[in-house]
C-alpha cells in the first residue's frame, strides 16, 4: 500500500558565515543529511533526538515550509518535491502542525473562534454559517466548551491553549499532522491530558502523526514507530515495541539508559550517564559514523566510512545505521521493580473513580 | 541545617488584594541531604526558594513564617545581613544557565567575581588559579583553556556546570537547584545529575531541588515534598512518595508519567487545571480536581497530619481504600 507521506534521502543544507562582503560561505550546516521514511495512514512515526539534531527542520521540510536542498517528498504517492502555486494550495490542508510553545503559537488579539476560523478562511472553505458551525463542532472533540469561542488565548491554561492548537490543525481536515515537541512546555498532568486527546483523535479521525519529541518515554506511549536522529540523519527506525525492547544502535542505548526511570529503587544502581555527551554542531559533521567520537563501540571502521541504514536479521521493519550492530551485547534494561502493591492498587482506584466521574458526564 | 516554618510569601500592591504564592509552608533540610520540592507550575515551589533567598521580585515579601537557618531567622535579616549569607552560605542555580550567564564576559572573569565578593582581598593571579580549580570540581576538560572561553563557546551542559561551579566557589552549605537539567538533553542531564551528587559526597552540603520531573526526584531526593497552589500536599521520603503515595494529587501525578518500560496504555491524567492564586476553593485546594473529593473537602483546608511515621498528608480521605 502506498504510505501516506514518503521522504528519499531528503536533505537540507545551510551556508553560514563568510562576513558581510564575502560571497563564498565559510561552512556549510547540514542540518538534515539525507533522511528517508515513511508514513501510513494512521500511523505515527516517532522522530526522536537532541537538541540540533535536525528534527525540527525535518519537520519544516516534511510540510514544504522550507524547501529541501535535495532528495523527493511524495505524498499520497504524488511527488510534491518542487509543488508551487495552486497545487501546492491544494495540498496544504492536507498537512496540519502543531506547535511546541502553544503561547508564541496563537495570535493574542484573535478569538479562539477566529483562530479556528482562520485556517477555512484562508483555503476559501464554506461560508461565513458553515464556518461558524465547523468550529462549533471543533471545541468539544478537543475537550472544550462552546463558551470558549469567544475568549482569547491569555484567557486559557497552558493545556488548553494546546488544544486550541490541535483544533486549529484539525480545522481543514489534514490527513497527516506533524506535532513538534507538542507536550515538551506542559506540566506532567496536563501533558498526560494532550497525549490521551491526541490518541483518541488519531483513533476517531484516522490521522497520521509525525510526532517529534525529546522525550522517549512520551514517544513510547504515543508512535506506531520510532526513528531515532543523530546530526541530520536517522541512525535505528523500528516498531516501538522492538525498538525499545532491543534498541540497536549505540545511541539509541546512551538515550534509553540516560533517562532518570520514576523509581527510587533504581537511585543506588550506577550511573548511566554517558563519558561524553556533547555532541558537534551540525556544522562540523564527523568523518566516518557521525556518532563516532560519542560511541563506546567505536573501532577504526566507524572512523572512515559511515554507515548506512541496515535491516536487522530477525526483525521486520527495524533498521539500524551500525557497523557493529551484530556485535552489540544483548540489551538488560535497568531492572524493574513491580510497582509497591499500595500504589498499585491506590492508582487502580484513581482510575476507577476517573471513569466513573467520565461516564456521569 | 534549614527549617521553614509557617512560611507564607504574598504579593499585593498597595490597595488590593494579596495574594499568597505560598501559603503555610513547614520544611526542613538536613545536611548532606537533599530535598526534591516538585509540583507543576504555579504551585509556589520558585517562589519558595526565592523566598529562602530573599530574592523575590516587587511587590512580594514574606508575610509570616520563619526560616530558620544556622541559628538565624533568614526573613528577619536585614538586607545588608542577608549578603552576606547569600553566595557565601547559600547558593543557587537556575533552569537555563545562558540567562544567568552574561554574554559578554569570560567564563573566568564570572567565577572571579563570584569569589570576590565574598574574599575582596583575593589576587588576580589567586583568582585564576581558584577559577581553575572550580571548573576541574565540575569535570570541565581542559579547564585552563576553557576558563578564558564565553558563554557562547560553550554547550548547554558546560554552562550548567559553569554554573555550579561558581554557585560552589564559596563552599555554600546549602545549594538550591531550581529545575537544573530541565534545558538539558537526557545524556546531559544523566551527567549534570551525577555531577552534583557527587560534589554533594564531597562537600556535605544539603540540596533542595526543584523540579517537575519525578525521574529527578527518584534519583536525587532523600525526601520529598509535593507542593500544589502554595501549600505542601504530601511529604515523605522518596521511598514512601513512590511506594506509598497517599495524596489523590501525589496519585495523579505518579499515574500521569508515561514510563519507558510499561506497556503503552491510558495515561491516568489529572482533569482542569491548577486554580490560579487570586480564584482558590475554599477548603482543599486540590478538591476540584480530585475524584476522591466530597463535601467536607469544599468546607476547610485539610491540615498536614501524620499518617505514617515521616510522611505527612494533607487530605482528609487518605488513605483512599478506606473510602466506603
Amino acid at each position: 500500500m502506498t504510505p501516506l507521506l514518503e521522504a528519499i534521502d531528503l536533505a537540507r543544507h545551510y551556508p553560514v558565515g563568510g562576513g558581510l562582503f564575502s560571497r563564498k560561505p565559510a561552512g556549510l550546516v547540514r542540518a538534515v543529511d539525507g533522511v528517508s521514511f515513511t508514513v501510513a495512514k494512521g500511523e505515527t512515526l516517532g522522530l526522536v533526538g537532541e537538541s540540533g539534531c535536525g528534527k525540527s527542520t525535518l519537520a519544516r521540510l516534511t510540510l514544504r515550509l522550507i524547501d529541501p536542498t535535495a532528495g523527493t517528498l511524495r505524498f499520497e504517492g504524488q511527488d510534491i518535491t518542487r509543488l508551487e502555486g495552486e497545487a501546492m494550495r491544494r495540498l496544504r490542508p492536507r498537512m496540519q502542525m502543531v506547535f511546541q510553545d502553544p503561547f508564541a503559537s496563537l495570535n493574542p488579539r484573535m478569538t479562539v473562534a477566529e483562530i479556528l476560523a482562520e485556517p477555512l478562511l484562508v483555503h476559501g472553505i464554506g461560508d461565513a454559517r458553515q464556518r461558524r458551525a465547523r468550529v462549533e463542532a471543533l471545541l468539544p472533540m478537543v475537550g472544550l466548551a462552546s463558551h470558549h469561542a469567544d475568549r482569547k488565548p491569555h484567557e486559557f491554561s497552558g493545556g488548553q491553549r494546546q488544544r486550541i492548537g490541535i483544533a486549529r490543525a484539525l480545522a481543514v481536515e489534514p490527513s497527516l499532522i506533524v506535532c513538534d515537541e507538542p507536550v515538551s512546555a506542559l506540566d506532567v498532568s496536563i501533558q498526560a491530558q494532550v497525549v490521551n486527546l491526541l490518541k483518541d483523535l488519531q483513533a476517531r479521525l484516522g490521522l497520521s502523526y509525525l510526532f517529534i519529541a525529546h522525550d522517549l518515554a512520551v514517544v513510547r506511549h504515543v508512535a506506531d514507530r520510532v526513528a531515532v536522529m543523530v546530526l541530520g540523519r536517522i541512525m535505528e527506525v523500528a516498531p516501538a515495541e522492538d525498538l525499545y525492547a532491543r534498541p540497536s544502535h549505540p545511541y539509541t542505548r546512551m538515550l534509553l539508559a540516560a533517562v532518570p526511570r520514576p523509581d527510587p529503587a533504581q537511585r543506588h544502581l550506577p550511573s548511566a550517564a554517558p563519558a561524553t555527551a556533547d555532541l558537534p554542531g551540525p556544522l562540523s559533521i564527523p568523518q566516518g559514523c557521525r556518532f563516532h567520537p560519542r560511541c563506546p563501540m567505536a573501532v577504526e571502521p566507524c572512523r572512515r566510512e559511515e554507515p548506512g541504514l541496515q535491516p536487522l536479521a530477525g526483525a521486520p521493519g527495524h533498521l539500524t545505521a551500525c557497523w557493529r550492530a551484530a556485535e552489540l551485547p544483548a540489551w538488560m534494561p535497568p531492572p524493574q521493580a513491580p510497582p509497591a502493591p499500595a500504589a498499585a492498587r491506590r492508582l487502580a482506584l484513581y482510575a476507577e473513580r476517573r471513569d466513573q466521574a467520565r461516564d456521569s458526564g | 541545617m534549614l527549617k521553614i516554618e509557617g512560611l507564607r510569601t504574598v504579593f499585593g500592591a498597595a490597595g488590593l488584594p494579596e495574594i499568597a504564592a505560598v501559603d503555610g509552608v513547614d520544611l526542613t533540610v538536613a545536611r548532606g541531604r537533599t530535598l526534591g520540592i516538585v509540583g507543576e507550575s504555579g504551585c509556589g515551589k520558585s517562589i519558595l526558594s526565592l523566598s529562602i533567598m530573599r530574592l523575590l521580585p516587587p511587590p512580594g515579601r514574606i508575610a509570616a513564617g520563619r526560616i530558620l537557618f544556622g541559628g538565624q531567622d533568614l526573613a528577619a535579616l536585614s538586607n545588608r545581613q542577608m549578603r552576606q549569607v547569600r553566595g557565601r552560605r547559600i547558593a543557587m542555580i537556575f533552569q537555563e544557565p545562558m540567562t544567568s550567564l552574561n554574554p559578554l564576559r569570560s567564563i573566568g572573569a564570572q567565577i572571579a567575581e563570584a569569589i570576590r565578593t565574598h574574599d575582596r582581598g583575593a589576587s588576580a593571579a589567586d583568582l585564576r588559579a581558584r577559577g581553575i580549580e572550580a571548573l576541574k570540581r565540575v569535570r570541565i576538560p581542559a579547564p585552563e583553556r576553557r576558563i578564558d572561553d564565553y558563554p557562547h563557546q560553550m554547550s548547554g551542559g558546560m554552562r550548567q556546570r559553569v554554573m555550579i561551579a561558581m554557585a560552589l566557589s564559596c563552599a555554600p552549605d546549602l545549594l538550591i537547584a531550581d529545575e537544573p537539567t530541565t534545558a538539558l538533553d537526557v545524556t546531559v542531564q544523566a551527567q549534570v545529575l551525577d555531577l552534583l551528587r557527587d560534589l554533594q559526597a564531597e562537600t556535605g552540603m544539603a540540596i533542595i531541588l526543584i523540579t517537575h520531573d519525578l525521574g529527578v526526584v527518584a534519583r536525587m531526593a532523600d525526601e520529598v515534598a509535593v507542593m500544589y497552589a502554595g501549600r505542601v500536599a504530601e511529604q515523605a521520603g522518596t521511598a514512601a512518595i513512590f511506594n506509598d503515595p497517599q495524596h489523590p494529587y501525589t496519585l495523579g501525578l505518579l499515574g500521569s508519567i508515561p514510563r519507558i518500560e510499561a506497556r503503552p496504555g491510558r495515561l491516568l491524567a489529572i482533569e482542569g487545571t491548577v486554580p490560579p492564586p487570586f480564584a482558590l476553593p475554599p477548603g482543599c485546594r486540590f478538591a476540584p480536581r480530585c475524584v476522591f473529593a466530597d463535601a467536607d473537602c469544599n468546607t476547610a483546608p485539610p491540615p498536614l497530619r501524620d499518617i505514617a511515621p515521616g510522611q505527612r498528608v494533607a487530605c482528609f480521605r487518605a488513605p483512599v481504600e478506606d473510602i466506603a
